[in-house]
C-alpha cells in the first residue's frame, strides 16, 4: 500500500474562535456555565479586591524591608556573609545548567525566574552590595544556561552530580573547616537561622536519610525474617507518628540516651530527628523503585554468578534509583516545607525568625505581612522545585524507556 | 576412605543466614541496651524512675476545651483522654470537611469552564506549595485573632465573628427529644429494612436499585417527620449582654483557625487526587457506556465512579492519615489536642519519657486504626479479578 502524500492529506483543521466565539464556547454555553462563571467572577471579585486594597495601602511592609537580611540569614555573622552569597550564586548556577538542559521552549518563566533577582534589587532597603548581588545573579544563571545548551545531553546526564556536590558544598561553606582562628572559621550553629537555616535542615535531612533509608528499603525485601521485621517495625512506626513528637523526642530524649554529660546543640538535634524522621520515608520511596524492577533481572544477575550484594549493587540499585529521583523530589519538597515545624522547638528557622520578629515591641500587628512574606518564599522554591521536577521526570522517560 | 560431602560451616548458607541474623539482632539489642541503660542512668541522676502511676495523680492545670467533665483536680490520665478526644474531634471534622471541598475543587479543576478552572488551580497550586504550619499560624494570627472586638462583630447570617471566637446558634434539646430519639432509632430501622428488601430485589432481579439512597431517604424522611412532629430542639441564637456573649455555641478562634487550616490544606491535595483518579478513566469507558445506552447519570454511577474510586480512595487513605498527623500542630495555635496536653503534661509532672512515649503510642493506634478501616474500605471496592 502507498503512503499518501503530504499533498493528498491535509492536517485536521484547527479549531478558531473569535475572542467573543471563545467566551460563547467556554464560558456561557449551557445555561448553568453560565451561571458558574457569574459565580467564579464575584468570588474573584470578593477575594482579590480587599486583598489588593489592603496590599497597597494599609499593609506596613516596612517591617520586611528593616528585618530582610534577619529572615534570610539570621543572625550569620557579617564578614562571613559571602559565603552564602557564594552558595547563591552557585545555587543559581545550577539552576541554569539545569533549565538550559531540561526546559524546551518554556523561556517565559526561564524569563521570569532571570528577571526575579533584578526585581528584587528595585526594592528599597537593601545595601549596595545586596543590589551588586542581584544584578550579578541573572548573568551566572544565563552563562550556565548558556552553557548547558551547548551541551544538553552531556549535562543533563551529569545533572543529579552536580546537584549533589552543590549541597555537599553549601553545607560546607556555610559551616566553615577550621577552628575560629583558622583562615575558613567554623560558623557555630547557633547563630544559622532564617531562609539559610530552612535550607541547611532539607539538605542535610535529604542526603543523610538517604542512606539510612536505602538499608531500611534493602531491609524491607531482605529474605531474612529479622532484618525484615526490624526494618517494617521501624519504617511502620516513624510513619505513623507527626514530626513534631519525633522532633520533641530529639529535644528531649536524645540527651538521655547519650552517655554522662555529653552535650549536642539543638540544631544537631532537630537534624536528627528530622533524619530518622526522613528515612522511613525514603525507605518508601526506594522500595517503590525496587518493586519497579522486573525479577527476571534478578535471575540474570543470579545466573552470571553475581553473589546478593553484587546485585543489589550493580543491577538493581543502579536502575531503582533511576526511577525514584522524581519521587525524590518530592520528598526533597515535602521535607522543605516540614522544616517549618523546628519553629516549634525553638529553632530560628524562616518560621521561628518570624515569630521573634513579630515579637519586636515596633512590629506589634503586623502578622499578616510577615507571615504572607514568608509564605511566598516558601511557595516561590517549592514551586519552582516542583516545576522542575515534572520536567526532569519528562526528560528522565520514568516508565517509558 | 569417604570424602566429606559437607560443606564447611562458614560458607553453608543456611548456617550464615542464621547467624547473620543473630548477630544483627545483638548488634541491635546492644545497642538499644546501650541507649536505654544511659538513660536509666541519666533518669537515676535525677531522682526519676520510670512508671505510669502517675497518671493517676492530680493535674493541676486546666484545658481550654474539654469534650468531657474535666478540671485541675482531675488525674494526668484523664487530661490525656481529654487530649485525644480532642484530637479525634477535630480529625474527623476535618476529614469530613476537606473531602468535601476536595471533591468540589478537583471537580472544578476538571469543568470546561475556564474561569473556574483556574480558580481550582489557583487554590490547589497556592495550598501544596506552602507549609501548613505557617498557614495555621497565619490563619490564627492574621485572620481570626484580628477578627473585630465583641462590640464590633461581624454577623454572617445569625453567625457571630469575634475576636473571641465564632459563636453560631445551637439546638437545644425540649420535652419532645426523648421521643425523637426514640423515633430516629425506628427511622433506623426502616432503612435497614428497606436496604434488605432492596438488596434482596437486587439478587433476584439482577437489577441492583440505588440501595443506599432509598434507605438514605427513608431514614431522612423519619428525621424531617419527627422534627416536625415532636419538635425537639429550641434553637438558642447567641445575643450580647454587656461584654459576655449567652447562648449559641462558642467556637474557639484557637479551634476554628486549626480545623479551617487542615480542612483548606488537606482539601487541595484531596482535589489533585480527585482530578488525577477521574482522569485515569479512559474515555472510552463514559462512550462505551453511553452506546450501550445507559444514561448520563448510570454512566458515572456505575461506570466511572467505581473505576475513579479505586484510583482514588489509597492515596485518600494517606491524606485523611496525614491530617490526624497534622492536627498535632495545634501546639502552635494553641488548641489543647493530645500532642500540647502531653507537652503541659511533660512540663508539670516532668515525666519525658513516659509522656512521649505514651502520646506516640496513640498517634500510632489511631494511625493504625484508619489504615485498618480504609484498608478493608479500598478491599471491598478493589477490582476482582477473574
Amino acid at each position: 500500500m502507498r503512503e499518501p502524500s503530504a499533498e493528498t492529506t491535509l492536517p485536521p483543521p484547527t479549531e478558531r474562535y473569535t475572542l467573543l466565539g471563545w467566551v460563547y464556547k467556554n464560558l456561557l454555553t449551557p445555561w448553568y456555565n453560565a451561571l458558574l462563571t457569574l459565580l467564579a467572577l464575584w468570588l474573584i471579585y470578593a477575594i482579590f479586591t480587599p486583598l489588593l486594597r489592603w496590599a497597597f495601602t494599609a499593609a506596613r511592609w516596612e517591617v520586611i524591608a528593616v528585618n530582610l537580611r534577619l529572615l534570610m540569614v539570621g543572625q550569620y555573622p557579617k564578614e562571613h556573609l559571602w559565603r552564602i552569597w557564594l552558595s547563591v550564586h552557585m545555587l543559581a548556577f545550577v539552576v541554569g545548567l539545569s533549565w538550559g538542559s531540561l526546559a524546551r521552549g518554556r523561556r517565559r518563566i526561564g524569563l521570569f525566574l532571570l528577571i526575579l533577582p533584578w526585581l528584587l534589587a528595585l526594592i528599597p532597603g537593601f545595601s549596595i552590595a545586596t543590589r551588586t548581588h542581584l544584578l550579578i545573579l541573572p548573568f551566572v544563571a544565563f552563562i550556565a544556561y548558556w552553557l548547558a545548551r551547548l551541551g544538553t545531553s552531556q549535562v543533563r546526564k551529569h545533572l543529579v552530580t552536580f546537584w549533589t556536590s552543590f549541597f555537599i558544598l553549601f553545607i560546607l561553606l556555610v559551616r566553615g573547616l577550621t577552628p575560629p582562628d583558622g583562615w575558613f572559621p567554623v560558623v557555630p550553629t547557633n547563630v544559622w537561622g532564617g531562609l539559610v537555616l530552612t535550607f541547611l535542615l532539607t539538605v542535610l535531612g535529604i542526603v543523610l536519610s538517604f542512606p539510612l533509608g536505602l538499608f531500611l528499603a534493602l531491609g524491607r525485601r531482605s529474605r531474612l525474617p529479622a532484618i525484615r521485621l526490624v526494618s517494617i517495625a521501624y519504617i511502620e512506626l516513624v510513619r505513623s507518628v507527626p514530626l513534631v513528637t519525633i522532633l520533641f523526642m530529639a529535644q528531649i530524649m536524645l540527651p538521655l540516651f547519650l552517655p554522662g554529660n555529653m552535650n549536642i546543640d539543638r540544631v544537631v538535634r532537630a537534624i536528627v530527628g528530622i533524619v530518622l524522621f526522613t528515612a522511613a520515608y525514603q525507605a518508601e520511596n526506594v522500595r517503590g523503585g525496587l518493586q519497579a524492577i522486573p525479577h527476571g533481572q534478578y535471575e540474570a544477575a543470579y545466573a552470571l554468578g553475581l553473589n546478593g550484594f553484587q546485585t543489589n549493587l550493580f543491577i538493581i540499585l543502579p536502575q531503582a534509583l533511576r526511577h525514584v529521583i522524581p519521587v525524590l523530589v518530592g520528598q526533597f519538597i515535602a521535607l522543605y516545607k516540614d522544616t517549618s515545624l523546628v519553629a516549634i522547638v525553638g529553632l530560628l528557622d524562616l518560621l521561628g525568625i518570624a515569630k521573634s520578629i513579630l515579637a519586636q515591641p515596633a512590629y506589634v500587628g503586623t502578622q499578616r505581612e510577615v507571615y504572607l512574606f514568608i509564605s511566598a518564599i516558601y511557595w516561590l522554591f517549592s514551586y519552582v522545585m516542583a516545576y522542575l521536577s515534572q520536567r526532569l521526570e519528562k526528560t528522565l522517560g520514568v516508565g517509558e524507556r | 576412605m569417604r570424602r566429606s560431602t559437607s560443606i564447611p560451616l562458614w560458607r553453608d548458607e543456611r548456617f550464615l543466614r542464621i547467624f547473620g541474623q543473630v548477630l544483627f539482632l545483638l548488634i541491635l539489642f546492644v545497642f538499644l541496651g546501650y541507649l536505654i541503660n544511659n538513660m536509666l542512668q541519666a533518669l537515676k541522676q535525677q531522682g526519676l524512675a520510670l512508671g505510669f502511676s502517675f497518671l493517676r495523680l492530680t493535674s493541676g492545670f486546666d484545658i481550654g476545651e474539654v469534650l468531657i467533665p474535666y478540671d485541675r483536680s482531675s488525674t494526668y490520665g484523664r487530661a490525656f483522654l481529654v487530649g485525644l478526644l480532642n484530637t479525634a474531634n477535630v480529625s474527623l471534622l476535618g476529614i469530613v470537611f476537606a473531602t468535601l471541598i476536595g471533591i468540589v475543587v478537583g471537580v472544578a479543576r476538571l469543568s470546561r469552564n475556564f474561569l473556574v478552572q483556574l480558580l481550582a488551580r489557583i487554590y490547589i497550586e497556592a495550598l501544596r506549595n506552602i507549609p501548613l504550619l505557617v498557614l495555621l499560624i497565619f490563619i490564627y494570627s492574621g485572620v481570626f485573632l484580628k477578627l473585630p472586638q465583641i462590640r464590633q462583630a461581624l454577623y454572617i447570617g445569625p453567625v457571630m465573628f469575634s475576636n473571641r471566637g465564632v459563636f453560631a446558634p445551637w439546638p437545644i434539646p425540649t420535652d419532645g427529644y426523648p421521643a425523637f430519639r426514640l423515633f430516629l432509632l425506628l427511622g433506623l430501622l426502616a432503612a435497614a429494612v428497606t436496604w434488605f428488601v432492596l438488596w434482596r430485589h437486587g439478587q433476584r432481579t439482577g437489577r441492583p436499585p440505588l440501595t443506599w439512597f432509598w434507605s438514605l431517604l427513608v431514614w431522612l424522611a423519619f428525621t424531617v417527620i419527627g422534627l416536625v412532629v415532636f419538635s425537639p430542639f429550641e434553637m438558642e441564637y447567641p445575643r450580647l449582654e454587656g461584654l459576655r456573649v449567652l447562648g449559641g455555641k462558642r467556637l474557639t478562634p484557637e479551634f476554628m483557625s486549626l480545623w479551617s487550616g487542615l480542612v483548606i490544606y488537606t482539601s487541595a491535595f484531596i482535589a489533585d487526587v480527585v482530578r488525577a483518579g477521574i482522569q485515569a478513566v479512559p474515555k472510552g469507558q463514559t462512550e462505551a457506556a453511553r452506546s450501550l445506552g445507559l444514561s448520563s447519570f448510570q454512566t458515572l454511577r456505575f461506570v466511572v465512579f467505581p473505576q475513579a474510586l479505586r484510583v482514588i480512595v489509597p492515596p485518600l487513605t494517606s491524606h485523611y492519615l496525614n491530617l490526624t498527623k497534622n492536627s498535632s500542630l495545634a501546639v502552635a495555635v494553641g488548641f489543647p489536642d493530645l500532642f500540647s496536653v502531653s507537652g503541659t503534661i511533660l512540663n508539670q509532672s516532668g515525666r519525658a519519657v513516659e509522656v512521649i512515649a505514651l502520646a506516640m503510642s496513640i498517634y500510632l493506634s489511631l494511625s493504625l486504626l484508619t489504615s485498618l478501616f480504609m484498608n478493608w474500605y479500598n478491599r471491598r471496592i478493589r477490582f476482582v479479578e477473574r
